[in-house]
């Protein structure tokens, strides 16, 4: 089947908003893990409540959220927009945001696994040879988490790609802007005589979704070949 | 140079109770489970924090828990050998060897790669990942990764618990070697005497959290 121009669109509209979603909050997930794996300080079972609340609110609820604090009038919305003419709300890059906060939890949770996987032990022995808690978790840590972030970074990727409910509430469903493949198969099923055009944008996003699983295995099957 | 050590410190049911000076030169840490050992070396390497403690080497002053004086692990130049030989897996024999190094400057490199390699007969393992050494050979490279990292010194904590019998006496005179060249103060922690009684220069024996006995190894 070949695309149209209206298809290839949302498809490279999805993809731009996961793949700025995933890479985007790479670094906090990674240090928010980090945290909750190894941290000792007052105020941990709080951050993780924090973390894992867009997990168990109803989507529409975040996204209710977002558009308080980040939309145009929204608390850090309004200042953004002030100061540095930057804007989220009815935009892709809100899109990403949503999608962002939504697989938050999820990406947190992998990175964290993987990173209580190392052997706080061999961390130790880095210490005793000169090694700042910073380049341990450089050196030691992070390479050896390295199985959890890139299991983190794919269901990031594969929760933003098919993020629904807080998107629509937040940055609404415009065409060519935040209608991402989600919100075009919604759009589609809604409008009569849709159902054509709904199974063809359906299809396309299974196909995207094991695009995505298959190049993730041949990457960790790379890496354990590069590992023996 | 000598490490002075006074430290009272609990941990569950368990309580340390040491006031030590530990002289250059080979000391030997004796005792049974559970009596200590490891624990002394946690607190000189920096590694456990103690309620109350002054940890002193030469005279820098490493732990002084009334004045809140704390020296992170990472700033006491000291090279620990533990039990397991904790490499780190993602990396070459060489790349273990190495990592103390790097952050070095390199005239305080006192101690040559080269001779360290040579003297605990790791060449032919430089390229290899621990995976696929033997435990004797694991503990070699976690010997020669310590002294790389150019100890003022040394801690070992049963070096040979992980090294299977056939293998145990292939590590000791590799280290004999090296301190014949480097007089790094050296405190070895082991619950077989055999091991370190024609070595020893000091002993210190601990049961229960106490000094049993402390002086020069002749006289125990």
């Amino acid at each position: 089947m070949s695309l149209s121009a209206e298809e290839l669109s949302i498809v490279w509209l999805s993809l731009k908003v996961a793949l700025v979603a995933t890479f985007a909050s790479a670094i906090p997930a990674i240090a928010v893990a980090w945290l909750l794996a190894r941290g000792r300080f007052w105020g941990r079972t709080a951050l993780n409540v924090l973390v894992h609340i867009p997990l168990v609110v109803p989507p529409v609820v975040t996204g209710y959220v977002l558009l308080r604090v980040f939309g145009r009038r929204g608390t850090i919305g309004a200042w953004l927009e002030q100061y540095l003419g930057f804007q989220f709300s009815f935009r892709w890059t809100g899109a990403a945001l949503a999608a962002a906060v939504m697989a938050f939890p999820l990406v947190v949770r992998a990175i964290r696994l993987g990173i209580e996987q190392v052997d706080r032990k061999v961390e130790e022995s880095a210490a005793t040879l000169g090694a700042s808690p910073w380049w341990v978790f450089l050196t030691i840590t992070l390479p050896l988490a390295l199985p959890g972030l890139l299991a983190g970074l794919l269901i990031g990727f594969a929760k933003a790609l098919g993020e629904f409910g807080a998107t629509i509430t937040f940055v609404s469903n415009i065409p060519g802007e935040t209608q991402t493949l989600a919100l075009a198969i919604y759009t589609q099923i809604e409008r009569p005589g849709g159902e054509a055009a709904a199974t063809r944008l359906i299809w396309l996003s299974v196909a995207l979704s094991v695009l995505a699983l298959v190049a993730s295995e041949l990457m960790i099957r790379s890496r354990q070949r590069s590992d023996a | 140079m000598s490490v002075t050590i006074d430290v009272t410190h609990r941990a569950g049911a368990f309580q340390l109770e040491l006031v030590e000076t530990i002289p250059a030169g080979f000391t030997a840490v004796v005792g049974p489970s559970g009596s200590g050992k490891t624990t002394t070396l946690n607190i000189l390497a920096g590694l456990t924090r103690p309620a109350r403690a002054v940890v002193r080497m030469g005279e820098e002053v490493w732990v002084d828990t009334g004045r809140g004086t704390w020296v992170p692990p990472h700033r006491r130049r000291i090279g620990y050998v533990f039990q397991e030989p904790r490499l780190f897996p993602h990396f070459t024999v060489r790349q273990n060897l190495l990592y103390g190094r790097g952050r070095q400057h390199e005239r305080a490199n006192t101690i040559a790669t080269d001779e360290v390699i040579h003297l605990l007969n790791l060449a032919s393992l430089l390229q290899r990942r621990p995976a696929r050494l033997s435990g004797g050979e694991q503990q070699r490279v976690a010997l020669g990764r310590a002294l790389l990292a150019n100890p003022q010194l040394l801690l070992l904590d049963e070096p040979l618990a992980s090294v299977d019998q056939a293998h145990r006496l292939e590590i000791l005179p590799y280290l004999d070697r090296f301190r014949a060249t480097h007089r790094i103060p050296t405190v070895y922690v082991t619950h077989t005497w055999a091991e370190v009684s024609s070595r020893a220069d000091h002993v210190i024996e601990l049961a229960a959290g106490r000094v049993e006995f402390s002086g020069p190894a002749g006289t125990r």
